[in-house]
């Protein structure tokens, strides 16, 4: 009964069949094709029975000092939906516990920041939104929506963020934002049957990347999946070769367009790029029609010949994994983006809380999701890493949860913020256009590096507006 | 509405002070009435019209005055321009195609027994959304043959006159006496002499597509005034290509592989490589290069690209023909029904065959109806946008653009409100002739 109540809920939740920019992508894809529903909609009532069981547990253990609110009332806008939903209303339901405020929660849409303008338009924002990207934390703070953080909410953020966490929620020097949820985006998935069968073991550097895929492709399996339909994961690879090879100041550089895109750094990172996507027969066929899930599922599916071997992207392909049938850890498993210059890329993505209308329940329940106990009771349901250093490894529910956990963590301050969800949403998030465009003209012809130089740093100019 | 005004105003100068009153009673209730359509039409259509057309001409934040800004953009920003472009073949082909099925439907269900029947079947897809028929379609233009119905089709049909090889994607390893002789083959470095065994491995087919008589490969044997060799899959299962070059336990030989004696450009003897991987060949090879014909690694038909740039407007006009073939066929044939039979008769008792009675007699009669339909499809046409939106995947979403597409792309994605503004305002042009057309038809019908 209950199942089949949760199966019904998830079915009608909103969703945009087409992919957009940000770390929403789990919760989207999740939902995105009505035949994973159900499988996700298992895996959200496993997740939660287990929660159940835990909160006795965590109620022990209070790292933070909360103020008593009865009677108080909060909204908190996000855009997630499905199992990442109902496990962040279970992070709410302990705030409730703890404070004797009432917490609803208000789905959003894609980009949340217009659906807050509409909100704040209509004279009613919530009290907290979930805001997936720097520039949009930016945009709230310009429009006059944000409201800074107060004392307690610094003291527990001070304490448990490393700075260059706390340093991305900054607008001008104030902390607005408190990063509550992390993506590592600096992962390569891959089916290890095939790996097995092709004796390779899992490369550490770019050349025994190319020395692995050859060896694959030997064996008789195409290499690498390519979800080329959607541009975002495009952006991720050149993100991840670019943070790797040039380093975190150019990249900064870039992010910002203070260098532009013809610059030699660009090149290199596109050569290096089409050492991969430049041979036909390292990627699936088909690649520019293949959308993210589907790139994930034909990496899993296909017995011991699947489509392909490899599948880059960050931990929120675990959602297409289950989907696909496949056993997280044991059928499938990951390796950190291997080192194309001196150190791996650790590129991340995340969701930061921030404060539309300034209240002490407002602050409370902020100063709560920057506390690891917070963290901790979403860790344990899965599919959900944090910034939080606080938070202990063992939270994770498998090991290949504490390993991507502990990628992102040991980064340190080295992490960088998804390059195109820093860009304007013209350049760096709208299908068929820009950056995603770009890339994807790139991924069809791999050798016209400069062409692509140009295309690029022509649609940057235009949407950076310098 | 102006005509009832103006008699109003007219009326009460000549009428008695009595019957003043009447008309004063009936101007208030009239405007009584028509107050709360004025009301809603107001706010729900003039206000948002109006207000689309004063946005138009302000710039991004809607601060500033633009001029015709935006509307330059919009003829010189390529993406609205390929819109632009997309929607002149859509409104050109998909309306008369539509209408044209449609007709040819009508026609033939009325001579059909179960006519209702076909109509019903083929009228059923417009009871679903054009969201979840955009859903439907783009799984039967998967590019994967084995989920996309378009590709599946075509490339059963493929198959049937071009078989694909056994051996796709297999490729000389490291260190290989093969290298690629251009077209798809591979040919040996050396020549071969007799007596000799020559070794021919190749990697990248795995164990499970092997072909099922593929038996593990055997070293070649000399023999006497003959060459004999292997030709084999040199990888190892889990340990890479075991001995370089070499014939390991497990490895499999290429059963049925084609190889060619090649001596100065010329194919002077073929052989076929036997279940074990084993070929010999006589004498006559002697001295010649060993060559792999392209024909062994013929790579499996894919089908065709129906959401790659070129194609994929056209295969989203066809599924909105899918669509909306039925809707044309229902308003033909209800045309068709009220037709006076006796021209029909008339013209078969005259000597014409079918093509002419059809083409001279019903298409003339019916052309108000196919002007309606055709009409009313264009508008339809005109504000196409979910199944655009649903079908191209992100990555043709720039070569299958429409206007409406590129409007929400603007105002909702890029944030350009201005354009969007200006887009939208832009369609309504383009919408009001045929508007226009439409109701100065519908008036001359009610006068009829």
């Amino acid at each position: 009964m209950r199942k089949a109540s949760r199966i019904i809920r998830i079915r009608r939740s909103p969703e945009n069949p087409t992919a957009a920019p940000g770390t929403r992508r789990a919760a989207r894809t999740a939902a995105a094709l009505a035949a994973g529903v159900l499988a996700v909609s298992l895996t959200a009532c496993g997740g939660g029975d287990d929660g159940d069981k835990n909160e006795g547990d965590d109620k022990a253990r209070t790292n933070v000092t909360l103020p008593k609110l009865d009677g108080e009332t909060l909204e908190v806008a996000a855009v997630w939906t499905g199992a990442e939903q109902d496990n962040f209303k279970k992070v709410l339901a302990e705030f409730e516990k703890r404070t004797g405020a009432k917490v609803s929660f208000v789905p959003a849409q894609d980009p949340i920041i217009n659906f807050l303008g509409s909100k704040v338009a209509g004279g009613a924002p919530p009290d907290v939104a979930m805001l997936p990207q720097p520039g949009a934390i930016k945009q709230a703070v310009d429009k006059g929506w944000a409201k800074p953080l107060g004392d307690a909410a610094l003291k527990e953020l001070g304490e448990n963020y490393s700075q260059g966490w706390q340093d991305i929620g900054k607008v001008g020097g104030k902390q607005y934002g408190v990063y509550y949820k992390a993506a590592n985006k600096s992962l390569i998935w891959y089916n290890a049957k095939v790996f097995e069968n092709a004796g390779v073991s899992e490369p550490k550097t770019w050349d025994e990347l190319l020395t692995a895929a050859q060896t694959v492709y030997d064996s008789g399996v195409t290499p690498f999946s390519v979800g080329g339909a959607d541009g975002w994961t495009l952006t991720d690879w050149f993100e991840n070769v670019y943070l790797s090879q040039a380093g975190p100041e150019k990249y900064d550089q870039l992010a910002k367009h203070e260098i532009k895109w013809t610059d030699p750094s660009v090149k290199q990172a596109l050569t290096t790029l089409a050492q991969i996507w430049g041979k036909k027969d390292y990627v699936a066929s088909g690649a520019l029609q293949t959308d993210f899930p589907n790139s994930v599922t034909q990496t899993f599916t296909g017995g011991e010949q699947p489509k392909a071997a490899m599948v880059y992207e960050g931990d929120f392909s675990q959602v297409n994994i289950t989907e696909a049938g496949a056993e997280i850890g044991t059928d499938a498993k990951v390796f950190p983006f291997p080192s194309v210059g001196d150190t791996p890329p650790v590129v991340s993505g995340g969701d930061a809380a921030v404060i539309l209308k300034d209240s002490e329940a407002a602050q409370a329940l902020v100063t709560f999701l920057a506390s690891p106990d917070a963290a901790e009771i979403q860790a344990k349901l899965g599919g959900y890493l944090s910034p939080n250093k606080n938070v202990p490894n063992s939270a994770y529910p498998n090991e290949v949860q504490q390993k991507m956990a502990k990628a992102l963590i040991d980064a340190g301050d080295d992490f960088r913020f998804d390059m195109s969800d820093q860009a304007p949403q013209a350049f760096g998030g709208t299908p068929g256009k820009g950056e995603w465009k770009a890339l994807q003209d790139f991924l069809k012809n791999p050798k016209d590096v400069a062409g692509t130089q140009q295309r690029l740093e022509a649609d940057a100019a235009a949407a950076y507006g310098n | 509405m102006a005509a009832d005004t103006a008699a109003g105003v007219k009326a009460p100068a000549p009428a008695s002070p009595k019957r003043k009153s009447v008309t004063g009673t009936r101007r208030t209730v009239a405007a009584l009435f028509l107050l709360p359509a004025l009301v809603l039409l107001g706010a729900l259509v003039v206000y948002p019209i109006g207000y689309s057309v004063i946005r138009s001409f302000y710039d991004q934040s809607g601060d500033s005055f633009a001029g015709f800004d935006n509307y330059r953009q919009l003829f010189t920003d390529d993406g609205i321009r390929t819109a632009l472009k997309n929607n002149v073949i859509w409104v050109v082909f998909a309306p008369t195609i539509a209408t044209a099925l449609g007709l040819v439907f009508a026609v033939l269900t009325e001579k059909v027994r179960w006519g209702t029947a076909f109509k019903l079947v083929v009228f059923m897809p417009m009871a679903i959304s054009m969201l979840a028929a955009g859903i439907i379609f783009r799984l039967v233009y998967d590019q994967d043959p084995d989920k996309g119905v378009a590709n599946a089709v075509w490339v059963g049909v493929h198959d049937t006159f071009a078989q694909s090889s056994a051996f796709p994607k297999a490729h000389p390893g490291r260190e290989s006496p093969l290298q690629p002789a251009g077209g798809g083959a591979f040919i040996t470095r050396g020549t071969v002499s007799v007596g000799e065994t020559v070794s021919l491995p190749l990697v990248g087919v795995a164990p499970d597509v092997m072909p099922d008589d593929a038996k593990a490969a055997r070293a070649p044997e000399p023999e006497e005034g003959r060459i004999n060799g292997t030709t084999w899959q040199d990888f190892t299962r889990g340990k890479g290509v075991g001995t370089l070059n070499a014939i390991d336990s497990t490895e499999l030989g290429y059963a049925g592989m084609k190889i060619e004696a090649v001596k100065d450009g010329k194919v002077v003897e073929t052989a076929t490589a036997a279940d074990d991987g084993t070929f010999s060949l006589s004498a006559k090879a002697d001295g010649a290069q060993l060559r792999l014909p392209a024909e062994n690694f013929k790579e499996p038909y894919n089908g065709l690209d129906w959401l790659g740039p070129s194609l994929v407007t056209p295969a989203i006009i066809g599924s909105y023909i899918w669509m909306w073939a039925g809707f044309a066929m229902v308003l033909i044939a209800a045309g068709l029904a009220s037709m006076p039979r006796d021209l029909l008769e008339a013209a078969r008792v005259d000597g014409a065959n079918e093509w002419q009675v059809f083409r001279r007699i019903t298409v003339p009669l019916l052309a108000p109806v196919l002007a309606v339909v055709t009409v009313t499809l264009m508008i339809n046409v005109l504000k196409v946008f979910d199944l655009v939106f649903i079908i191209a995947p992100g990555s043709s979403q720039d070569d299958a653009n429409v206007l409406a597409l590129e409007l929400y792309r603007q105002g909702f994605a890029a944030d350009q409100p201005g354009i969007a503004s200006a887009i939208a305002v832009f369609l309504l042009l383009l919408v009001i002739p045929v508007m226009w057309f439409n109701i100065r038809r519908l008036r001359r019908e009610v006068r009829r």
